[in-house]
């Protein structure tokens, strides 16, 4: 795999930034890749849209930016209008699906959605679904090794709330693993 | 020298390019930041504003970027490394400092990342159009170092690279980084300070009565003293003399401002670093520097799956730009392809080198993100002819 185009959209507040900051830190620090984050600067107060994105590869990432993501995000109705388009039309589309009313996909696009906010309040604290949403996308897609996730998760969320954040990632990677079955049935 | 351990957070990190700057100057002994926040340049005083209560020094944040420019000038004569942090529009009220820093040979850094311009243009994305006005942009004659990054890594690796060229030449050094460098997230690998090479301060050895602030070592660059250590020491922007006083005739201007000149013209061969790759036998050369180099990389890869012979020379240091290496490559190619995040500016510098022996072509962007590799690639065909 040379190089893999992710993007994430949502809200302000959501821990977008978070969510693709722990995705290259496990790709850089804990899988010995290469990894680049950018992200989108502007008025993104808790609320506005905020987006970030992370180009993982096997070699150097020369350009930095992502163009045609393969892997997209999206956490909010806004993020999925705006960047939805974008979507290789063999990528990945993670859906929050409580937060995002999706239409029909393109191409051969493989969509898989969870109620990641849901699942948040069920473990006692809405501000985890960003690390629930890591969960389903580390099953889904597997871009990224499950250790190398939790050992970033590990090191980058405030101290004492580790236990919290790496209940949310199994959350979501079980659901992912779930779901990756089910859509194997309707295949097979 | 090595690095004072407490300035220095060995590990391996994932950091943007403007938290990889706040540790390289922290790893540099710099313990004195005085800044007026401003975007994409923030988060590099944010940072030191944390680490500094506890590796000890201080960060104050200005009324504006006229003091912040002229404060760390008096800390660096306090014996302390300094530096400023800004971005363009910050940038150009500091310049009348700029040259002060120059006049009064103080070792110091100045860090702009770089945004779109003029004026206030685009706060939160990027661009490369402050190279000139980090050459030209104070008044008077005068020569500087200004150094491009292009990724985290080189961030904190070239901030160190910023204060050691300062110490050695007494000089203000620039680290023109811009927003994308500035706000990219990659690994950061910063090693044990004792692997750490950090350049002292030029102190003078000889016994106060007989120092002379401004009587040059044989490199042009004279001794420093610091206050309070005893010295008797005169510091001023007029035009002065080897013992600091203002003296106002053209043999005095013709020493010291010729001096100031020569101090970096002289040394330049030792400043001036560039990276170049697959250069012999290259139709056409790319030169570029910072984040633009890194897209450029891109493009050079796919003219060479098209069978052209394309070689690459970065500028890691533009200033003192390397003028010989551009003279002699000139006789070799057909051509060199400049593209940089402005509407020409470094291309000129390459032009004037070449002089008509190669042909010069420039890769314009006004900014706002990076070039699309095509745009260059597509130059660099043409240029291949």
């Amino acid at each position: 795999m040379s190089r893999t185009e992710i993007k994430i959209g949502g809200f302000g507040g959501q821990g977008v930034i978070l969510t693709a900051l722990i995705i290259g830190k496990a790709a850089s620090l804990f899988e010995g890749r290469e990894s680049t984050m950018t992200q989108s600067f502007g008025p993104e107060a808790r609320g506005g849209a905020c987006s970030a994105q992370i180009v993982v590869s096997d070699m150097k990432v020369r350009y930095p930016y992502v163009t045609v993501p393969n892997v997209l995000v999206v956490m909010s109705q806004e993020a999925y209008t705006r960047f939805e388009p974008q979507l290789d039309e063999n990528g990945i589309l993670l859906i929050e699906e409580d937060l995002v009313k999706s239409g029909p996909t393109r191409g051969k696009i493989r969509a898989f959605s969870i109620p990641a906010t849901r699942f948040a309040e069920e473990l006692g604290r809405k501000i985890v679904l960003n690390i629930v949403m890591l969960g389903f996308f580390t099953s889904v897609t597997k871009l990224v090794d499950a250790d190398a996730v939790r050992k970033a998760i590990r090191d980058t969320v405030p101290k004492g709330t580790e236990e919290l954040n790496l209940k949310a990632f199994e959350k979501g990677y079980e659901y992912g693993l779930n779901k990756l079955k089910e859509e194997k049935k309707k295949l097979g | 020298m090595k690095a004072d351990p407490k300035g220095v957070l060995t590990g391996s990190h994932y950091l943007d390019g403007d938290h990889a700057c706040c540790e390289g100057a922290l790893a540099a002994g710099c313990r004195f930041v005085a800044g007026y926040p401003i975007t994409p340049s923030t988060e590099v005083v944010e940072r030191f504003s944390a680490r500094i209560p506890r590796v000890g020094g201080i960060f104050i944040q200005m009324e504006d970027e006229l003091s912040s420019s002229i404060a760390i000038l008096g800390a660096s004569w306090a014996g302390v490394k300094s530096m400023t942090v800004t971005s363009g529009p910050g940038f150009s009220l500091m310049m009348e400092h700029i040259g002060l820093a120059v006049m009064l040979e103080t070792p110091c850094v100045y860090v702009d990342v770089q945004r779109g311009g003029p004026s206030t243009g685009l706060p939160t994305l990027p661009s490369q159009a402050d190279m000139m006005q980090a050459r030209w942009g104070s008044h008077g004659d005068y020569e500087v170092i200004a150094i491009s990054p292009s990724s985290p890594q080189e961030c904190f690796d070239m901030t160190i690279d910023a204060f050691n060229l300062s110490e050695q030449y007494r000089t203000p050094v620039f680290l023109m980084m811009d927003e994308c460098v500035g706000h990219m997230t990659e690994k950061v690998v910063i090693p044990p300070a004792d692997k750490i090479e950090v350049t002292p301060r030029r102190y003078t050895k000889l016994p106060p009565g007989k120092y002379l602030p401004y009587k040059p070592d044989r490199d042009l660059v004279p001794p420093i003293v610091k206050a309070g250590d005893g010295y008797r020491f005169h510091v001023t922007g007029l035009t002065h003399n080897e013992k600091g006083y203002p003296v106002m005739s053209a043999d005095c201007q013709e020493t010291l401002v010729h001096r100031l000149v020569d101090k970096i013209r002289v040394n330049a061969k030792k400043i001036i670093r560039y990276e170049e790759e697959k250069i012999n036998g290259a139709d056409v050369i790319v030169v570029s520097y910072g984040i633009t180099a890194r897209v450029a990389q891109q493009a050079i890869e796919l003219a060479r799956k098209d069978g052209v012979k394309v070689g690459s020379l970065r500028l890691v240091v533009v200033w003192p730009f390397p003028e010989k290496r551009i003279r002699e490559l000139a006789g070799k190619t057909k051509a060199f392809v400049v593209p940089e995040m402005n509407y020409g500016q470094i291309v000129f510098e390459v032009e004037r080198c070449a002089a008509g022996r190669a042909a010069t072509f420039l890769v314009p962007h006004g900014g706002g993100t990076t070039h699309n590799p095509e745009d260059i690639y597509k130059k660099i065909m043409e240029a291949a002819g």
